[in-house]
């Protein structure tokens, strides 16, 4: 019952966080989302599980039981953690506490409201890390969404509304495309094979194969290629996965710090996630059927969200582009389907999950003293708040790929596993494609980094520097530690995200 | 063991208004209305409460049902579902009422209108012959257009009243024709026999027949504010008063359905009535079709909340026509898909009157009727802005309110009945209504607004907060719903 009182405290300390007067709303939110990071980091202490959760792997914490019937499917409360959701779990928890904390300083009108959707947040991403049913697993995604929308909306920059409704639309209509076709697949596809809409019960069905019926006239190989498609687009647009990506720019650059912290640490890695459990674990052989395709569009995300960083001109849409592109690499190391490719892209989704919470709460920090994103505005902020930008520069070596860092350790599996991919036809091709990608990285990082950091002072004419306080630094220097510690010792995770990804390929138990 | 006699949830209703009514002649100079409002919410809990028991005890009621008064009154499964549900609704409202009413008449006679509406709204499902059905149907309305027209210094009451009231007159009439001509094409008025004469083959009587369902048909579409019966709705929803507007988009709806449910299904037959030339299912998907189309188009286009909430509730009377539509003759879906109409409208009854009280809320406040004057209420009023928000996600259909899985069963019921077409119209229209209920929710948070707000409706407020519970509990609660509604919907089919 450990995941259910987590979550559920979670939901109480939002409804606590949003009743309290707002001078103490931060602080306490702050306090209270300790307990969900304290639980989550005691079960990863604790972790027992091994194998992977959809194949009959042995899950830890588990809970199960009935809920209500749909259609005559039982519906159920089934929760546990693997080797995979496990570390995202950890990171949910990690990043909401430094996250509500960075937004001590930014968010100054209704922070209880603030505060409370932020813990209301993450109560839906652990719920949705850990559900095992379909059905409890979509509310728990659905849910995530309404928080964001009302944190860009209310607190977000000049076109909040706009971004506010763009995230909404576009992530809700890719959900209900994703609805449909895991639901044709198993009410259409599996027909009576099933009674539960349990994750692992419709893996093991779809593995033992044979008995996959036709829906609406589609026959079964058509149903899987359709519902794959429904699934896989349903999960590209929150990924996002390039030419998808259109919402993410102006939702992230609109969004207050934290809540682009949360966006582009957790709530991304809600699609590449569902992809590895969905397309990948349920489907391997559509995906493989598809892999060309896959491959080639993980590695335009790669290519083309790096370009695009490129040419920007806000620090802020910088570090949003640079997320399209190494959420590219998740998806290439997704279809190489070797062990290291899954187990890399995993890996690069914390690794992914802890940089850029550092980019953008160093950026957000910068953005609080000097009042300006503009790369073009600044120059020589090296000079005065030099441990903020000593941090971002050790950030933005992360993203580049520097060994030691949590980021090398990611694209390096990743870059392995998608070289050796059996399934991708000439995969050297697409990864060195891909590698590619870290040329650029590197040069608009580097390109913004001098601009912007080095040189003379140039602000305090237009705008005046302020000081960070502590607590706004603070939350920086744990994020930097985290990246450094799991680039050190990937181990920390790396295997038992390897001990769940093996079933997938053929290895392991 | 004590026996309480089978009636009791609709005799408890009566009863408060009688003793409402009784309270308030003794008492006339009482002005306050707290002890007026706490015997009408102790009588409608007291109603709960019972129609609760009696569903989830053991007392034989759910399966079988009980015939009373030589089968002019039926009660089972069904007609308590619904009774729990008005009993509800009526909770709320008089809840609400007492702020929202205060120095605005005389509330002895509105809680007594109310609770005789509702007394009505309950004889309406358990009625289970055509003479009880047009009774209860009457019992219903009456009060209604005095509720509606009850603001007398407001020009908009008034005139919504009387709209109301020439409509509902014309359609009673259509009704009772409709069941005269039943009644000549098969000797009866008590429902089985009906569908005994139906099953019997109407020889060169069909035609006439046929014309009384459809002439019901419409009986029934008034009420529940379906095409082509549903221009009095808008008028009347927006004139009333706010939690009279709560009450009838609400519990009267609602009451139509289980008349609808209980007529169509018991009365006449599917496989009888087609064979006589009556596809009713027919009839329902188109009237489905035109009701959510018709209804989230107009919803969408309009300038006043109260105006938008109530196109919306025409939109919703199309969802649940779909429980009626999805029905076919021999399958063994009927159950599920009627029984997830009713869970519909139990979540509705919470959610769709908790929007109405925030508008009454609103009134109260003295914000103005457009969306724009909504502005900034989120600021100013975090509370009531969240339960609005939530109604409003909920009437959306976006998990995890109640909404959505009253919505997600009725739809996938209706695909297990075959009807996908129907519900690839439902979603889209669902996905519009996200945008005009989206446009409150922005008023809400994301504008600035400048009021001067400083009175705090304590009932109002609580009614806010028990529809709020409603709404939002039902995620985990929503199993125990959705099984007494399709056991006592598939109970019907029995």
């Amino acid at each position: 019952m450990l995941i259910e009182t987590l979550i559920g405290f979670a939901f109480v300390a939002a409804l606590v966080t949003f009743l309290v007067p707002d001078e103490v709303a931060g602080r306490v939110g702050a306090a209270l989302s300790l307990v969900p990071l304290a639980g989550t980091l005691w079960m990863w202490a604790q972790f027992d599980g091994s194998g992977n959760a959809l194949t009959g792997g042995q899950l830890a914490f588990e809970t199960r039981f009935d809920l209500l019937t749909l259609s005559g499917y039982q519906v159920q409360w089934f929760s546990g953690v693997d080797g995979i959701s496990l570390p995202l779990v950890v990171l949910t928890a990690f990043l909401t506490t430094l996250a509500i904390v960075s937004a001590w300083t930014p968010i100054d009108s209704r922070q209880s409201q603030f505060y409370g959707l932020m813990l209301f947040m993450e109560a839906n991403l652990l719920g949705m890390f850990t559900a095992l049913d379909f059905f409890v697993w979509f509310v728990f995604w659905e849910a995530t969404l309404l928080p964001m929308y009302f944190l860009i909306g209310v607190w977000g920059g000049p076109r909040r509304k706009y971004a506010a409704i763009k995230f909404f639309v576009y992530t809700n209509v890719a959900s209900l495309l994703m609805f449909v076709g895991f639901i044709a697949l198993v009410f259409g596809g599996l027909g009576d094979s099933i009674d539960t809409l349990s994750l692992p019960a419709v893996a093991m069905a779809l593995d033992a194969g044979g008995n996959l019926g036709s829906f609406m006239g589609l026959a079964p190989g058509t149903l899987k290629l359709v519902a794959f498609v429904a699934m896989f687009v349903g999960f590209a647009v929150k990924v996002p996965v390039a030419p998808l990506h259109t919402w993410l720019p102006d939702a992230h650059v609109q969004a207050p710090t934290p809540a682009s912290v949360m966006l582009a640490g957790v709530l991304l890695k809600m699609g590449t996630y569902a992809m590895l459990r969905f397309n990948f674990t349920l489907l391997p052989d559509v995906a493989s059927d598809l892999a060309i395709v896959i491959a080639a569009l993980g590695a335009f995300s790669v290519i083309y969200g790096a370009i695009l960083a490129l040419a920007q001109e806000d620090l802020k849409r910088i570090v949003a582009y640079s997320s399209v592109s190494s959420m590219g690499y998740v998806l290439l190391g997704l279809v190489a389907f070797t062990e290291f490719g899954i187990a890399g892209a995993t890996f690069q989704m914390i690794a992914h999950g802890l940089i850029s919470g550092l980019m953008f709460m160093a950026v957000g920090v910068i953005y609080n003293t000097t009042h300006t994103r503009m790369v073009g505005d600044m120059s020589g902020l090296a000079d005065r708040m030099p441990v903020t930008v000593g941090i971002l520069i050790a950030g933005a070596f992360g993203y580049m790929g520097l060994p030691l860092m949590a980021g090398f350790a990611g694209e390096y599996f990743i870059f392995v596993g998608a070289f050796h991919s059996t399934v991708i036809p000439s995969a050297p091709l697409f990864t060195a494609a891909a590698m590619f990608g870290i040329v650029i990285v590197a040069g608009y990082l580097l390109l913004a980094m001098q601009r912007t950091l080095f040189g003379p002072f140039s602000l305090d004419a237009d705008y005046e520097v302020g000081r960070a306080a502590f607590h706004d630094v603070a939350p920086l220097a744990v994020l930097l530690f985290a990246v450094i510690a799991l680039g050190v010792y990937p181990d920390l995770f790396f295997d038992m995200i390897l001990d769940a990804i093996a079933p997938l390929v053929g290895g392991g138990a | 063991m004590v026996t309480v006699p089978p009636m009791t949830p609709t005799f408890l209703l009566g009863f408060t208004a009688l003793a409402v009514l009784l309270y308030d002649s003794v008492w006339p100079e009482e002005t306050d209305g707290s002890v007026l409002t706490g015997i009408s919410v102790v009588g409608s809990l007291a109603s709960l409460a019972t129609a609760g028991w009696f569903l989830t005890a053991d007392t034989g009621l759910v399966s079988g049902g009980m015939s009373l008064y030589a089968d002019a009154v039926v009660v089972d499964g069904m007609s308590l579902f619904f009774t729990a549900l008005f009993a509800a609704v009526t909770v709320l409202v008089t809840l609400a009422s007492y702020d929202y009413f205060a120095g605005k008449g005389n509330r002895g006679e509105l809680y007594g209108l109310v609770l005789l509406a509702a007394t009505g709204m309950s004889l309406m499902a358990s009625a289970n012959s055509l003479a009880t059905a047009f009774i209860a149907l009457e019992l219903a309305s009456l009060p209604s257009y005095a509720l509606v027209a009850f603001l007398k210094g407001d020009r908009g009451s008034s005139e919504a009243g009387l709209k109301y009231f020439l409509i509902g007159a014309l359609s009673s009439a259509i009704f009772v024709f409709g069941i005269s001509l039943v009644y000549a094409a098969t000797g009866s008025l008590v429902l089985p026999d009906v569908a005994a004469a139906f099953q019997g083959g109407l020889g060169g009587r069909a035609g006439v027949a046929s014309v009384g369902v459809l002439l019901i048909a419409g009986g029934v579409a008034y009420k529940t504010a379906s095409v082509p019966f549903h221009f009095w709705a808008p008028e009347a929803y927006e004139g009333a008063p706010a939690p009279v507007s709560a009450f009838l988009s609400s519990a009267s709806k609602a009451a139509g359905f289980a008349l609808a449910f209980r007529v169509f299904v018991e009365g006449f037959p599917l496989g009888a009535a087609a064979s006589a030339g009556i596809d009713w299912a027919l009839l329902f998907q188109v009237l489905a079709v035109a009701t959510m189309v018709l209804g989230n188009f107009a919803a969408a286009t309009q300038e006043k909340v109260k105006r938008m909430l109530a196109y919306s509730s025409i939109g919703h009377a199309g969802y649940v026509l779909i429980g009626l539509a999805a029905i076919s003759a021999q399958a063994s879906t009927n159950g599920d898909v009627m029984g997830a109409a009713m869970a519909h409208l139990f979540v509705y009854g919470f959610m769709n009157t908790g929007a109405f009280l925030f508008v009454a809320l609103a009134e109260n406040w003295g914000v103005g009727r457009r969306f724009e004057d909504y502005n900034g209420l989120g600021a100013e009023k975090p509370f009531a802005a969240v339960a609005m928000t939530a109604f409003l996600f909920s009437l959306a259909g976006v998990p995890p309110l109640g909404g959505f899985f009253s919505k997600l069963f009725l739809f996938t019921g209706a695909i297990d009945a075959g009807l996908w077409w129907l519900v690839v119209i439902a979603v889209i229209n669902s996905s519009l209504s996200l945008f005009y209920y989206s446009r409150v929710v922005r008023a809400l948070w994301f504008e600035e607004g400048d009021h001067d707000l400083d009175s705090a409706p304590t009932a109002l407020y609580a009614a806010l907060a028990i529809a709020l519970v409603g709404t939002v509990a039902l995620l985990p609660g929503f199993g125990p719903v959705i099984e007494i509604a399709q056991e006592a919907a598939t109970a019907l089919f029995a």
